[in-house]
């Protein structure tokens, strides 16, 4: 049974269609990568899967159990789902330790020590150990967004949701990023990632899915995706992604 | 002063003079700056930073960082002195227009005598006793009011309509009438109601009445703080799994409260003054005491006597907050300056 299931989702803006219908389905421990130009839905679909945006027709399903019917307690769907932004959004007010604990301590009911504990073991997992103590902008990019996903996982959700997290971050910085992610695809997690790194995406994705105006063109193994895609549109997209990394 | 302004015009001259002189010299190559750098130390011609991988460079301060240092300091000296002299110009001006003025010695016998103001210390002293408690009880009681009130405001759920509606008419209302207006209403009005359980200490009334006024202001100032978080902080909050109450709790309010604190200090020493309206109940606290005081001298020092305590309250507060502000400040971004 698939982990999470979208069936035939839209999703409007002020009369602007963003999500037409669209159809996706996710395995247990499978990553998906979604590509396509800004603006071609791909946030908005991973907003509306964690709830932060209600949908405007179709279902969504997590575990088999709808979880876009209104009765759904959005609070426990989000307790399964994790997920990190592009602009990071730590709580500057907050150690790193403080912003990793604070939903296994509020949310999940665990131990202060056994949070702490859990939050400085990922922290010595990614490289982060010696920042525990610090405030999120005395921290860089790189090192903010590896903390970002850090909190998104100190639960345990059973996926991942990760919306562009290397794009506001310079290239130097990209690299220690996607080494978190790898990691956790070596680990078992489910995730899917919004991006504009081709080549990550090709080397970590088990599907790629192209999107653009709102609609899931195609989808497919990265190596189909990328060397063979079947449909012109994304073949266009992929030749300017090319083009501009030619420059 | 006038020292300074000497000590400060030949030091910056040469300066100028050598940096025009230099200037050539400087824009000539870049080589020959890092050659002068090296030259300034004793080390051996290893220490010139290009094309050594092995070392890192190690920084000598040139002599064009050494001008541009010298020449900021006298431009801060320069603007020292500037300010210096110009305030103390001010000063002067206005002492001497206002001492010139025909009145000045008629002035000064009733608003400026010092035996008056030995006099009626001791009594207005021991009347902002009572100032003092009116809005530290006040203050507290406007924080939690103020608080609940934009709480309320920020919630959105269907079933907290009559609770918001409340809250909405509530600001309007007390933001609307005049503090002193407010505390006759209470003062008067409240006991003239006779029921049983309402106070009827005029000390007891000012303060809700001060409440009152003062819970809508901060209320409003609260809820701009709120609105002041930024929409992706709850965002995060949210994909948590946090609950509303949570995210406002650990998330969005103490962010706000940060966020608020100068205003917040502001309505604070607008309320230490407007404790005195509290006087026109009966209360004998610091402006009723320098009335009583004024009334039997037909001197009006008094007065004078209770807006230096007021100010002298007031300016170290403010000081403290910036103080406190600053530090959260530094303790989040490490010193930077942006």
């Amino acid at each position: 049974m698939s982990l999470l299931k979208v069936e035939g989702v839209w999703k409007h803006y002020h009369g602007l269609s963003v999500l037409r219908g669209i159809d996706l389905e996710v395995a247990p421990h499978e990553v998906v990568c979604l590509i396509g130009a800004s603006g071609s839905g791909k946030s908005t679909l991973l907003r509306c899967v964690n709830l932060l945006e209600t949908i405007d027709d179709g279902a969504i399903y997590l575990d088999g159990a709808e979880i876009t019917d209104v009765r759904t307690d959005a609070d426990d769907v989000r307790r399964r789902i994790g997920m990190v932004f592009q602009a990071y959004n730590l709580f500057p007010h907050m150690t790193v330790l403080d912003n990793i604990t604070l939903a296994p301590r509020k949310v999940h009911g665990v131990r202060a020590e056994e949070a702490e504990a859990r939050a400085r073991e990922l922290l010595e997992r990614f490289g982060l150990a010696d920042k525990a103590g610090e405030y999120p902008d005395r921290l860089s990019g790189g090192q903010q967004q590896r903390v970002a996903v850090i909190r998104a996982v100190a639960t345990n959700p059973r996926l991942l949701l990760l919306d562009e997290v290397t794009s506001a971050l310079d290239p130097t910085l990209v690299t220690e990023v996607l080494g978190v992610i790898r990691e956790l695809k070596e680990a078992g997690m489910t995730m899917i990632l919004a991006t504009h790194e081709m080549g990550f995406a090709r080397d970590i994705a088990d599907t790629v899915c192209f999107l653009e105006g709102g609609v899931l063109l195609e989808s497919g193994p990265p190596e189909q995706i990328f060397s063979d895609p079947e449909h012109p549109r994304t073949r266009a997209f992929l030749q300017r992604v090319l083009e501009a990394r030619r420059m | 002063m006038t020292d300074g302004e000497a000590a400060a015009s030949p030091a910056e001259n040469p300066e100028a003079a050598e940096s025009s002189a230099g200037n050539p010299q400087a824009a000539g190559s870049r080589a020959g700056n890092l050659r002068a750098a090296s030259a300034g130390t004793s080390q051996p011609t290893g220490a010139v930073p290009v094309g050594n991988p092995g070392k890192s460079p190690v920084w000598v301060k040139s002599e064009r960082q050494r001008r541009r240092e010298a020449e900021l300091r006298a431009r801060g000296r320069r603007s020292t002195s500037v300010a210096t002299a110009s305030t103390i110009v001010a000063l002067v001006a206005l002492v001497a227009g206002i001492t010139a003025s025909p009145g000045w010695p008629r002035v000064r016998e009733t608003f400026f005598s010092p035996k008056a103001f030995v006099e009626a210390l001791p009594d207005v002293l021991s009347g902002f006793l009572l100032n003092i408690k009116i809005f530290l009880i006040a203050e507290v009681f406007i924080l939690a009011v103020g608080l609940l009130v934009a709480l309320v405001r920020s919630l959105r759920a269907p079933v907290f309509f009559p609770l918001r509606a409340l809250a909405v008419l509530y600001t309007d209302l007390f933001r609307g009438i005049p503090t002193i207006l407010l505390i006759y209403l209470v003062g008067f009005g409240v006991p003239a109601l006779r029921l049983q359980g309402t106070p009827s200490d005029p000390v007891t009334l000012g303060i809700i009445a001060l409440v009152l006024s003062y819970g809508a202001y901060v209320a409003e100032v609260f809820r701009a703080g709120i609105e002041s978080v930024h929409p992706s902080q709850r965002a995060a909050a949210r994909s948590l799994a946090l609950t509303h109450g949570q995210t406002m709790r650990y998330v969005v309010l103490p962010q706000a409260v940060r966020n608020v604190i100068p205003p917040l200090l502001n309505d604070f020493v607008s309320l230490q003054k407007d404790s005195s309206l509290v006087s026109v109940l009966g209360p004998l606290e610091a402006v009723r005491q320098a009335q009583i005081h004024v009334a039997s001298s037909f001197n009006y020092t008094p007065y004078l006597v209770a807006a230096l305590l007021f100010i002298l309250l007031t300016v170290p507060m403010a000081r403290f907050t910036d103080h406190l502000s600053a530090r959260a400040r530094r303790r989040q971004t490490g010193g930077g300056t942006a």
